[in-house]
């Protein structure tokens, strides 16, 4: 998208021919300029909610820390990022935990977002880049199997492809429990019981085998573990899995087939990785990809759909727990050393890894005294709301960076205000592993400051120059640092510059060579694990974290709607998106158009008025995550995690409902 | 703790694994050769679906394959196994399963039985040079087979003693649209046939005396017969005997287990002898015998959580079964009981041409009974309906026929002059046939005018046709 000022002086945007969204926006790229001079934009810092100098917050900030860390230790500090932060602040938020605070306490609400596809991609694959493949690749493959995702609402341009794909006479299959926008539309709807795409994807690999579908002299040649997979499917016949899932053994079959027609793309989103079992699926997706021989075939292979701004880089480059910048893991002493030299530090002192998101949040007010928060709103995003919220509260220090007042702003003992997108410049990197960039239209009101500003004065006050480490304000001497610190990691970007960036539509990493091409197309070859063939692991289905029961006997699935925003600080803002909390319901349950409903679960409560849809399974009802108070659909979510990626169970929980009064 | 499960079936090698999983010390002894196998698949792999390799079962158990336990000695707690091994355990889980049930008919224990991946190697033997199958019984088991058999490009003829097919899941109704479905696939039926006698001609005549078993293979593929009650002969190249299976209880009883039809066990799994528990085929738990393969599994998930002491006292709650056969023409679902109590609500539709039969017995708001057969596409629906005793929807009609449910697609154009002005053509953007309307009287003339004024289509693009449609009846009407 491109910003143009308009005659009286006010920025309006316009659209872009690029590749990734061909020119296309949704309603809320067309208004995002409406929070650039928005009337509730934040302009000078806040202490205990009252306006402030920048020296009166730095100094009670920096006093706070050194007193907390004196009295408890370094890691009683941490930092929350986002998956909205430009590369350059991810990487420069990772340093500042490590060296800067000196904390293994960092981790970001990207952990909400795709770490359990992340997971699975790197034990499969030996490297995670949401796709593959250019993005154009959707549109030219015979069958296209999207698992959990619906990107007419919630990524409409992208939604361009699959409708191309279509047209093209493709095979869509969407597997989602409610009949969404996007399900609607495909050749095919698969409408599992919530918390059963494990099933379901061993079930379509059962039928793969069943029907003669598999890539022999691929398995042989390229993967590693096929025998112990195969026998784990075994178990997995389409009767007991129509059983568990509710898909007709039919569609399972029509799926499994269309699956080995020409070339074929698999898809998931958070639907299928949001859960307590979030890695297996998408594990068990992968191996159905490699059974198949997709991956690094022409047009064909696995993929993951990222949720936020820079979802990709947002998990490159340190600002995860157990992360260093270019995708390094921090327990490898090689990354270690070599990320320590970059920075100018001993090896030895950095720290371990930290706790994921959800055990981060689950422990301030506990171990953590002090938290910074940078691009993200907890208090409603992150799951079993009211524990966090109150574990927020009971910090000794709440620090918070934005442009809007968010709900955990509202409760931060200081929040600074920062420039929104239009007023910096900087890199993001897309599902496809593109890096893109970012450019400042405008200067920022006056009195606003940057996120990396920001992390540069308080490292610099936490003593940072006397340890001989620098940290930089501007973005581009930032970028030229994550180039080097990346350099031989999995995510290297040491031959990506900002100018290429610009002269080439972007770049795709892995781009090791400021004078070769970057790698658009992963696995054509082999894998990046040490002997180059995929690892299929065997895994096997098992329950949700909470099976409905008669005190509370429905699934609550969590999603997004088109004319919003995460945890809509900034969509609930502008004006022209509607968008009224709501709970999606069958008519069987009794509840008139509109009627407030009081939804329950074990964890909390929230009123929101009905909507009837007659195509929700009347087992199930939805509501929306953007809401904030009475409306906040993660009061009632679980804090389930997925045992490898720390993902909590946002898409499953039980829950009854009643008539509330208005 | 030592822990012993004899029986290396689809119950033994579930509970072997799930105790490995938790670190238990586990072994289990199999008397078939091959490492364990997902019998449900056998079907398949006498279709040819399924090459035998594809069916075995992993296991992260200690396995000792192809040796037989024969005798418990319960004071000492230890198994003695056919190669002499003693071995002692703290804990001994039966898993002994079933044996193919064969009809006391004169010949007939020279035919093939179709109960083990041996049986079908056997049958799969004789049937490479054969042309025609004898199947004897039409329940699950034995349709089965003959679709298998069928899909090998055999003429089938199966043989039932009872008025109708699968008479313990369907009703005559659903039996009789079966029949048509399975004549279309080249298997005929034969019912309420009782058979008097079996014979091989190939068979020399004084081979042919009981205890001959070991060698039917080679003989009951070169030609059978089958006489009928009523005095008609049925022959084809090869005979199968699949009239169900009886608990395998011989070890059990030697060891002075309580053992009724099956080796009786309480709701915690457990024999006349706390320190010996049963479950799958062999076990009985109340009047209930097992043959299923679902209620095996939750019952090795008890044990397991028992035994692992996650859970000592976890009780198994059997849960009512849903016969399901689903194999290439045929669609079968049947789960409850088809007999209506006088307040029940009755629905059914029945289009025999295609095919078709479904059949609902809902009481109280939940499923009772069901019949479902050929193309249903409810069929997922009211199994999950039934198995979670679910209040069902109250649209009867939409689960009966699984017309496919809710709203479909946004309006689309073909006729924008009907389209009512709030109708929402581009979702992406919120903009309604009303406000395209009436940018165009504004000026915005043409289709790239009316994308700057409105963004419509800029989103996912899929109204681009709709909105194309809107400016063509915008232009014709102006």
């Amino acid at each position: 998208m491109m910003l143009r000022e308009g005659a009286d002086g006010r920025v309006e945007v316009g659209s872009r021919d690029f590749p990734t969204n061909r020119g296309g926006l949704c309603q809320k790229g067309w208004t995002a300029a409406e929070l650039l001079d928005h009337p509730e934009r934040l302009t000078t810092p806040l202490i205990s909610g009252q306006p402030a100098t920048w020296d009166e917050a730095y100094s009670l900030i920096v006093a706070k820390i050194l007193d907390i860390q004196l009295t408890h230790g370094p890691d009683a500090v941490a930092v929350f990022g986002g998956g909205g932060l430009t590369n350059e602040k991810c990487y420069s938020l990772g340093k500042f935990a490590r060296v800067a605070l000196g904390t293994k306490n960092i981790d970001y609400n990207g952990r909400f977002c795709m770490s359990s596809a992340a997971a699975a991609s790197n034990r499969a694959f030996g490297i995670d880049r949401g796709l593959p493949f250019p993005m154009a690749d959707i549109a030219k493959a015979d069958t296209l199997l999207l698992v959990g995702g619906n990107v007419a609402e919630t990524m409409p341009p992208f939604a361009r492809y699959l409708t191309e794909q279509r047209e093209n006479g493709g095979v869509q299959i969407v597997v989602d429990p409610r009949a969404t926008m996007t399900a609607r539309a495909a050749t095919i709807h698969l409408q599992p019981t919530p918390g059963t795409d494990l099933a379901l994807a061993l079930g379509l690999l059962h039928l793969v085998i069943a029907e003669g579908l598999i890539d022999q002299s691929y398995l042989d040649e390229r993967t590693a573990g096929w025998e112990a997979v195969r026998a784990s499917a075994a178990g997995y016949w389409p009767a007991r899995v129509e059983r568990i899932t509710g898909v007709p053994v039919t569609d399972l079959e029509a799926t499994a087939r269309a699956l080995a027609n020409g070339r074929a793309i698999i898809l998931t989103a958070r639907g299928a990785e949001q859960h307590s079992k979030g890695v297996d699926t998408v594990t068990a997706l992968i191996n159905l990809a490699l059974a198949l021989g997709l991956p690094g075939r022409p047009g064909s292979g696995y993929g993951c759909l990222t949720g936020q701004g820079n979802g990709q880089g947002g998990r490159e480059h340190g600002q995860k727990a157990d992360q260093l910048p270019g995708y390094r893991r921090i327990d490898d002493p090689v990354a270690r050393s070599h990320v320590a030299s970059v920075w100018g530090v001993e090896p030895e002192s950095l720290p371990g890894p930290g706790l994921s998101a959800y055990e981060l949040l689950d422990c301030l007010g506990k171990e953590v005294k002090a938290l910074l928060v940078f691009g993200s709103n907890p208090v409603v995003s992150a799951p079993h709301a009211n524990n966090i919220t109150k574990r927020l509260e009971s910090l000794d220090l709440l620090v918070v960076c934005d442009f809007v007042l968010s709900e955990t702003a509202v409760i931060a003992d200081v929040v600074l205000p920062v420039t929104q997108w239009a007023e910096e410049d900087g890199t993001m990197t897309n599902l496809e592993g593109r890096v893109l960039r970012r450019r400042a239209l405008r200067e920022p009101p006056p009195g606003i400051g940057t996120d990396l500003a920001v992390i540069a004065e308080l490292a610099s006050k936490l003593g940072s120059g006397e340890k001989g480490v620098r940290f930089d304000s501007d973005p581009h001497t930032v970028f030229e640092e994550l180039r080097r610190a990346t350099a031989g990691g999995v995510a290297d970007y040491a031959g990506v510059t900002w100018e290429r960036v610009d002269a080439e539509g972007g770049v795709f990493w892995p781009c090791p060579d400021a004078d070769r091409a970057g790698t658009p197309r992963l696995f054509e070859k082999s894998f990046a694990t040490p002997d180059g063939r995929a690892r299929m692991v065997a895994v096997e289905h098992r329950p949700v974290a909470e099976e409905i029961d008669s005190d509370f006997p429905l699934y609550l699935t969590t999603g997004r709607v088109l004319t919003q925003y995460q945890s809509g600080a900034q969509s609930r803002r502008v004006k022209s998106l509607r968008g009224e909390p709501f709970i999606e319901l069958h008519p069987d349950l009794g509840f008139a158009e509109g009627q407030l409903v009081r939804v329950t679960s074990r964890r909390g409560e929230a009123v929101a008025p009905a909507r009837l849809s007659a195509t929700i399974r009347p087992d199930t009802v939805f509501m929306p995550f953007h809401y904030a108070g009475a409306a906040r659909a993660n009061s009632l979510t679980s804090d389930a995690l997925d045992p490898i990626s720390r993902m909590p169970e946002f898409k499953v929980c039980a829950v009854r409902l009643e008539a509330a009064q208005s | 703790m030592k822990i012993v499960i004899v029986g290396f079936g689809m119950a033994g090698a579930r509970l072997a694994d799930e105790l490995s999983a938790m670190d238990a010390d586990v072994t289990v002894v199999g008397a078939e050769i091959h490492s364990a196998y997902n019998r449900i698949l056998l079907s398949s792999v006498l279709a040819g679906k399924h090459r035998p390799a594809d069916i075995s079962m992993s296991t992260r158990a200690k396995a000792r394959v192809g040796v037989a336990a024969i005798a418990i000695d319960r004071a000492a707690q230890t198994v003695r196994l056919a190669d002499g091994t003693l071995l002692p355990y703290d804990h001994l889980v039966l898993a002994t399963g079933s044996q193919a049930l064969v009809p006391p008919v004169p010949g007939l224990e020279h035919a093939f039985t179709f109960r083990t991946l041996d049986d079908c190697h056997r049958i799969l033997e004789a049937a490479a040079t054969a042309e025609s199958a004898l199947v004897l019984g039409g329940g699950l088991l034995g349709l089965e087979a003959a679709r298998g058999l069928a899909l090998r490009g055999l003429r089938v003829e199966v043989v039932h003693a009872v008025g109708h097919l699968m008479e313990r899941q369907l009703d005559p109704a659903a039996s009789r649209v079966l029949e048509r479905t399975l004549e279309a696939l080249h298997i005929t039926v034969h019912l309420a046939a009782a058979t008097t006698s079996a014979r091989f001609p190939a068979m020399a005549g004084a081979s042919a005396t009981a205890g001959a078993t070991a060698t039917a293979g080679a003989t009951a593929g070169a030609g059978a017969e089958l006489t009928l009650a009523d005095g008609r002969v049925l022959s084809a190249d090869l005979l199968v005997v699949a009239c169900g299976v009886r608990p395998d209880v011989a070890l059990a009883k030697q060891a002075g287990l309580v053992v009724d039809r099956g080796i009786v066990v309480d709701e915690r799994l457990r024999t006349s002898d706390r320190r010996i528990s049963a479950l799958g085929d062999c076990a009985q738990l109340g009047n209930e015998v097992g043959g299923l393969v679902a209620p095996a599994w939750e019952q090795a998930r008890v044990i397991a959580r028992q035994l692992s002491g996650a859970e000592p006292l976890a009780v198994y709650s059997p849960a009512a079964p849903v016969t399901r056969l689903k194999a290439s023409g045929i669609d079968l679902a049947a789960m409850g009981s088809m007999q209506a109590a006088p307040h029940d609500e009755d629905l059914s539709f029945a289009d025999p041409a295609r095919g078709t039969y479904a059949r609902l017995l809902i009481r109280d708001d939940r499923v009772a009974g069901a019949v479902m057969l050929g193309d249903n596409p409810s069929i997922g629906q009211v199994i999950q309906l039934f198995d979670r005793r679910a209040t069902v929807p109250s649209d009867r009609r939409a689960l009966l026929l699984g017309r496919a449910i809710g709203g479909g697609t946004p309006s689309t154009v073909d006729t924008p002059a009907l389209m009512p002005d709030g109708a929402t053509v581009c979702q992406c953007n919120s903009v309604s046939k009303g406000e395209l309307v009436r940018c165009w009287r504004e000026g915005a003339h043409g289709m790239e005018a009316l994308v700057g004024a409105t963004k419509a289509t800029t989103g996912c693009g899929t109204c681009r046709d709709a909105v194309e449609g809107i400016v063509d009846w915008l232009v014709t009407a102006a």
